[in-house]
This record gives C-alpha cells, structure tokens and sequence, in this order.
C-alpha cells in the first residue's frame, strides 16, 4: 500500500512545492520593483550588471546572429527558389528575425549566457552567508545585489535582439547577395516593402523587453532561493536555464497571439 | 564619481543598441522621412481598385514615381478615390492616364501611369480624369465561364437539329 501511495504523494509534494515557489516568485518580483529606488539613484551599481550581462554577451549574440541569418538565406532560398520567388528572401530573412528568431535566440542565449552567472553569482553570496553579512549591516540585499542585476536584464536584453536582428539581415545579405548572387536592390526593396516599423519591428522590441524581464527575474530568483550548498547552487543554475528556455517560449506564444 | 572602463564599454553597448535599432526602422522599415525629397498629390477616381493597398507603388514606364497614400470611398459616386503622392521632379500631362495593373500573375497591385500628349501639366491636388479599374481575376474567371456556358448552350440545340 505504502509503495503505491508513495508516487502520489511525491508528486504532490512537487505540485505544492511548484505553487509555493510561483507565489515567492511573485512576492521576489514586487520586492525587487520596490528596492530598485537604490539602483536607479545609484546607476553605478546597474552599469556594471549591464557591463556583465551585456557587454559580454557581445561575442555570442554577433557570431549566433550572424551563423543564423546565413542559415536563414540558405535554406529560404533553396525553397524560396523551388517556387521561383527568390527575390522575397530579402523580406522573408527579416521578417523571421524580427518577428520570431531575434528576440526568442537571444533571450535563449541571453538566458544560458548571463541568466545562468546571476544564478551563480547571487547562489554563491547566499551559500558564502554575504547576503546575511549585508543585512547584519543594515544593507538591503534585494536593493544592493537583486535589482541591479535585474535591471541590467532588462536594459540589456532588446539592445542585444536588435543587435541580433541587424547580424542576421547581414547575414542573411551576406549568402543571399555576395554568395549566391541574388540582387541586392531586389533584396533590400522586397524587405522594406514588406517590414512595418510598428507591427515588426515594435512589435519584435517589446518581445524582447518582456523576455529580458522573465529571464532576469528567474535568474536573480533561483540565485536567491538555492540551497546554499555547492550542490544547491549547481541545482540551481540548472533550473534557471531550463526554466528561462520553457517561460520563453511559453510566453512568445502568448505574446504573438496578442501581437500579431 | 570617478569614470572607469567599465563605463566606456557599457556606453558602446549602449550606442551599439541604439544604432541597431535605427537600422532597423531606417533600412529594413524603411521609415525614410519624406520632407527629404519635394512632393505634390494627385487623385485618381476608380471603379474598382481590387486589392490595392495604401503604400503601394505608383509607376511609370516601370520606374516608382511615387507611392499612394491614401484610399477611400467616395460616398456621392461610390467610387473609389486614391491618393497619389508623385515627386516633384515627375511632371505629367492633363491627360495622363492611370491603371491599376499587377505585378506577375499573382504579385501585388500598383498604379501605372501614362504619359498623354497635352502640353500642360497637372497640378498638385488635381484629379486624373482617364482611369481603368483592377483586373479583379474572380470576375474574369466569372465571365469566361458565362460567356463559356452561354456558348455551350448555343451550340447545344444546334447539334440535336
């Protein structure tokens, strides 16, 4: 009897768990927007989280940029090409980037990259007991250490899609023009034509600001919540990543039914 | 306050966004601001404009000349009025002719213009008076098969005699 009670009870452990944590995440969330008076008043503080979770995201975000819009004039034009309508690549290649690809790739990255070394970060304060040591010091740790970071996210993440968009147009120009030769007046024109600057470009931004949050805010969140132990912090870092990759494709659908 | 590298580098980061995203809705949106080159509008009057659209290109001999910038029903003739915004460097004559034509089989709808032999030119806010509606491929199938059946039921008794 106990053997076969034992996988329900389990999982209700990990359905309650589950809410439990939603409802700290919520509280975290309107902490961290009450304590950002320190981080805004004190801008240091967020630009030197913007410096790590931007500036050195730089690298990753050009190269994976530009690897995916070659990727995009490769493959669109071959199929583009069966149905003798290369000449839309240009609109096509720009449109998937700005739409979709752009914001959900760099969030992606954005979250593996820098979501996971917040995690880290903030696990290992809490696992080293400086975050006891800054409240022992009348230093609020959510204003000090939480919402700069959180905010660096936020600030981050559409500059690093529209950094994103602009390799990927480039890459896609790159295959598609100097490669294999399609015309380049052809090409810019077909796009423009077909870009709205509110509905695709706008629209792509504010994606992007919304995932910049969820991110961030899972990030700092885990980091805070770990089991401070270095198997909790590793624990931890895993399930910013993987929790950061589902909320941001959950939430890129929920978006683009608003959207679009 | 004292300015460190880390500033520098955030500032570039900065600067780097801010110029991505005008590239975006300059050369990919094309958001290009029209007090850069002069204007003028004319009007156009249509039967049917099937499925041109506002921002679609107005052409002639193939080159844009211009785009229109607006469509809408005129309610006392019930006919459909488009704007056309030329620039100022393309003149026409008074009897100039427009048409709705399409771009491939399938492609999207844009006004062609034709140059009319009448020595003076049309001025801004005047009406192009020569027009033909869309080529709207429903109606064509439409009367094709009318015209198909209308034969077929002419040849009919023919054969029974």
């Amino acid at each position: 009897m106990n053997a076969l009670l034992a996988p329900i009870r389990r999982l209700g452990a990990l359905s309650i768990n589950a809410i439990w944590r939603l409802g700290f995440i919520s509280r975290f969330f309107v902490a961290i927007l009450l304590n950002s008076g320190q981080s805004l008043l004190r801008f240091r503080l967020t630009i030197r989280e913007v410096y790590f979770a931007g500036v050195l995201s730089l690298i990753i975000i050009i190269v994976s940029g530009l690897f995916v819009g070659m990727v995009l004039g490769l493959q669109g034009y071959n199929t583009l090409a069966r149905f003798g309508s290369a000449d839309a690549l240009g609109a096509l290649v720009a449109l998937s980037l700005l739409r979709e690809l752009g914001p959900v790739l760099a969030a992606l990255l954005f979250a593996s990259r820098s979501g996971s070394a917040m995690t880290a970060e903030i696990g290992l304060m809490k696992a080293t007991e400086q975050l006891e040591a800054m409240s022992v010091m009348a230093v609020n740790p959510i204003a000090r250490v939480v919402a700069p970071r959180f905010w660096a996210g936020v600030i981050s993440m559409p500059i690093l899609a529209a950094l994103f968009n602009v390799m990927g147009i480039f890459g896609g120009y790159l295959v598609g023009v100097e490669m294999i030769g399609l015309d380049a007046g052809t090409f810019w024109s077909q796009m423009q034509n077909n870009v709205d600057l509110h509905y695709d470009v706008v629209n792509g931004l504010i994606k992007s600001l919304f995932f910049g949050m969820a991110v961030t805010l899972i990030a700092v969140f885990e980091g805070y919540d770990a089991t401070p132990t270095a198997a909790g912090v590793s624990s931890a870092t895993t399930r910013t990543v993987v929790t950061s990759a589902l909320v941001i494709l959950a939430l890129d659908f929920v978006l683009t039914a608003f959207m679009f | 306050m004292k300015r460190s590298t880390i500033d520098l580098w955030v500032g570039l980061f900065v600067a780097i966004g801010i110029a991505a995203m005008t590239f975006l809705s300059l050369k990919v949106a094309n958001l290009t601001p029209q007090s850069g080159s002069e204007t003028y509008m004319l009007t156009a009057d249509f039967d049917n404009i099937g499925g041109l659209k506002v921002k679609a290109p107005v052409k002639s001999s193939g080159v844009v000349v211009g785009r229109v910038t607006k469509i809408e029903l005129d309610t006392k003739r019930y006919v459909a009025r488009a704007t056309l915004t030329l620039d100022k460097q393309y003149q026409f004559s008074r009897d100039t002719s427009a048409e709705i034509l399409t771009a491939g089989l399938l492609g999207e709808q844009y006004i062609g213009l034709v140059q009319g032999g009448d020595p003076d030119n049309l001025a801004s806010g005047d009406r192009i008076s020569l027009t033909s509606s869309a080529l709207v491929l429903e109606q064509l199938i439409g009367k094709f098969m009318t015209s198909f059946a209308e034969k077929g039921t002419q040849d009919a008794p023919a054969k029974t005699e």
